[in-house]
């Protein structure tokens, strides 16, 4: 999920009718290791539920809908930026958003799309960038998850969402925090401990701090109305919110005044 | 809203109907909630036999709407007496009593009749839009994002999961190749219902005979229901006895303090297993009650133990679709497994050191297990414990079982 524009994007992006066959079984393997629980994407599998739950509660908040609801985000029109094989996508398009899934790697995307066919999801999934959207395209519902720690200017990154934010949306926003203790926990141990992400997934001195999330935000009008940290637990091997936020955390942002 | 995958469930007993209901209730009119039995043909049903409800499982049928159908039939247990004696023993010396009540005006179990339970639960479940259907599941074709389950009518639904509510002789459960893992006790429990002239004032006894256990359950109206141990081949003698040579049996363990006795229905014996499934879950498949295990009754906690797979189960299933998620997928289904298995291999150990260490005539055995009763008869708090967990009360409770809605 790097941000960085993949220089061949554009060249294979997924218009299915002219990929060859080799190409299709490329794709299907790569959504298949997305896809599955107990492969290279197991870590993202675990803190998924917890990501979907801190998102969809966030949103029936705004909105003012009932989680107990199967069509709770109904009508919303919703970005995720950086949405690799679509895991968030998905899920928010069976509870009734209108999904927008964006992302650099062309391979991702055509992974993506191939999963959502097969569950007979209707996704919009383009392969791009935040930058390289149409400025004039707004939404009710952004997703930037685990994607700032990765873009190369995160102002910038953030001016551009806020501006497709309709007014009355929200963002929501997670990433790894920047201190000794996300050092240890973000990179020694999941990168050369745990294994649980290949070497060299994470920067540290990419990570953002919580007040720094929160004056990029300011900057363009949006305030953080909710944050929590998530944390994990190695007896239960399941992840939770946690008012620590000094590793990973999440944040929701929405306009103030 | 686009309609979602069906849920398809193969069996229409205690298990697969609240299962219904639960999903049903959980998750309203989206996704389509189907249960598949050929026996759903029969309503209402005849099942003669009685099961125990303990206060937790009570608490589910209430958040499912269906206990007040059946409270009229059921017979709480006030209080319990535990014995432990020889056959020719003129006297039966008491050595643990409970008195049943769990909260204030909650006892910790009633006694219900199979038929109006599962003619409650049917019914709920039909009114509140559950597809019933009276023919049997023929095969589950997994395929990409969901299971293809063709139904002996002939017909076909498009699920994400189906559920294996079959019972102990699961076939969807042999067919996905799960193994089990148990034995066969040597005894075969005796079930039949007796009427007595005097009231039992909703004490049930059970006495530790040394064939095992012999369990007076009350049920309405002067009659109680027996579950009855001995050697599979004695059963299988007494309960092919004439009238009345059957009755000098009866009344010889059940003894003559509700005064004159009478057999109203007939004997049948179930020859008594235990097992456990290797696993609770396949690809786009979850074994619920006794598909996934049967233990031996002493306790009385079998259907318990199923319920409470249909509790965490539904709750499993609802949290994940409430999020979007499928609920066929395979960490969700993990989840369910977690939950659950250990808490039965936990069950099944207990159920089978109970039996081990009361049906036997060994002496020695006889006075260690008469201290230990002893003893937890004159604890309080460690009674207690024993009523909460007789009670399924204890360990991580599903939110229906502690009687709140999904």
């Amino acid at each position: 999920m790097t941000m960085q524009a993949d220089p061949s994007a554009n060249s294979s992006a997924a218009s299915e009718t002219t990929v060859d066959r080799a190409e299709i079984e490329k794709f299907s393997k790569l959504s298949q290791e997305w896809w599955d629980p107990t492969g290279k994407m197991a870590p993202l599998h675990r803190i998924n539920p917890l990501r979907l739950q801190f998102i969809r509660d966030a949103a029936c908040r705004k909105f003012e809908r009932s989680v107990r609801s199967l069509n709770c985000l109904a009508d919303l029109r919703l970005l995720d930026i950086g949405c690799g094989a679509g895991l968030l996508c998905e899920p928010f398009t069976r509870l009734g958003a209108q999904v927008i899934g964006v992302d650099p790697s062309a391979s991702n995307i055509a992974a993506a799309k191939l999963h959502a066919e097969k569950a007979h999801l209707s996704i919009d999934y383009r392969c791009t960038t935040v930058e390289d959207m149409d400025v004039r395209e707004r939404f009710d519902i952004i997703l930037a998850m685990e994607v700032v720690e990765h873009v190369a200017n995160v102002g910038l990154f953030l001016d551009r969402c806020a501006a497709m934010l309709k007014p009355g949306g929200i963002m929501v926003a997670s990433t790894l925090n920047r201190n000794w203790k996300s050092f240890a926990l973000g990179i020694v141990a999941a990168e050369y401990v745990l294994r649980w992400l290949p070497r060299g997934t994470h920067q540290w001195d990419k990570f953002v701090t919580p007040d720094e999330l929160a004056r990029h935000l300011e900057r363009n009008g949006l305030g953080i109305t909710e944050q929590s940290g998530v944390v994990y637990s190695p007896f239960a091997d399941k992840w939770s919110l946690s008012s620590d936020m000094d590793v990973n955390y999440m944040v929701v942002a929405e306009a103030v005044g | 809203m686009t309609t979602q995958q069906s849920i398809v469930i193969c069996g229409g007993a205690f298990a697969g109907l609240a299962l219904a209901l639960a999903l049903r209730q959980g998750l309203g009119a989206g996704v389509p909630i189907v249960v598949a039995d050929p026996a759903l043909a029969n309503r209402p049903s005849r099942d003669p036999r009685a099961t125990a409800i303990v206060a937790a499982c009570r608490r589910l049928f209430e958040t499912l709407g269906v206990w007040n159908e059946v409270a009229g039939t059921a017979q709480p247990i006030l209080d319990m007496v535990v014995t432990d004696s020889k056959l020719e023993d003129a006297t039966r010396p008491t050595f643990l009593t409970f008195t049943g009540e769990v909260e204030p005006g909650e006892p910790f179990a009633h006694m219900v009749e199979n038929r109006y339970l599962i003619e409650a639960l049917a019914s709920r479940a039909e009114a509140e839009g559950v597809e019933l259907r009276a023919t049997a599941v023929t095969g589950n074709d997994v395929r990409p994002g969901g299971v293809m389950v063709s139904l002996a009518d002939g017909s076909t639904i498009d699920a994400s999961l189906l559920v294996a509510a079959d019972g102990a002789r699961s076939r969807l459960r042999e067919r996905a190749g799960i193994a089990t893992h148990g034995w066969e006790y040597d005894q075969s429990g005796i079930v039949v219902t007796v009427g007595h002239e005097r009231d039992h004032q909703g004490r049930a006894e059970e006495h530790f005979l040394p064939a095992g256990p012999f369990a007076i359950l009350p049920l309405t109206g002067r009659r109680s229901s027996l579950v009855w141990t001995e050697k599979r081949a004695d059963a299988a003698r007494i309960v092919a006895l004439a009238e009345e040579e059957f009755h000098a049996e009866l009344e010889q363990r059940f003894g003559l303090h509700l005064g004159e006795i009478k057999a109203l229905d007939k004997p049948r014996a179930f020859p008594l297993h235990y097992f456990v499934a290797r696993s609770f879950i396949a690809e786009r498949l979850a074994l619920v009650g006794d598909a996934a295990h049967v233990i031996h009754p002493i306790a009385g906690q079998g259907l318990n133990l199923g319920l409470k797979d249909v509790a965490a189960l539904a709750e499993t299933i609802v949290d994940a679709v409430r999020l979007g998620i499928d609920p066929g997928q395979p960490d969700v289904l993990e989840r369910y497994q977690r939950w659950r298995r250990f808490d039965t291999m936990a069950m099944g150990f207990a159920t089978n050191t109970l039996n081990v260490l009361f049906s036997n005539e060994s002496a020695l055995l006889r006075s260690v297990r008469d201290i230990g009763l002893g003893l937890v008869d004159r604890m309080p708090p460690l009674k207690n414990a024993f009523i909460r967990q007789a009670a399924g009360l204890t360990g991580e409770m599903p939110r229906l079982l502690k009687g709140e809605a999904l």
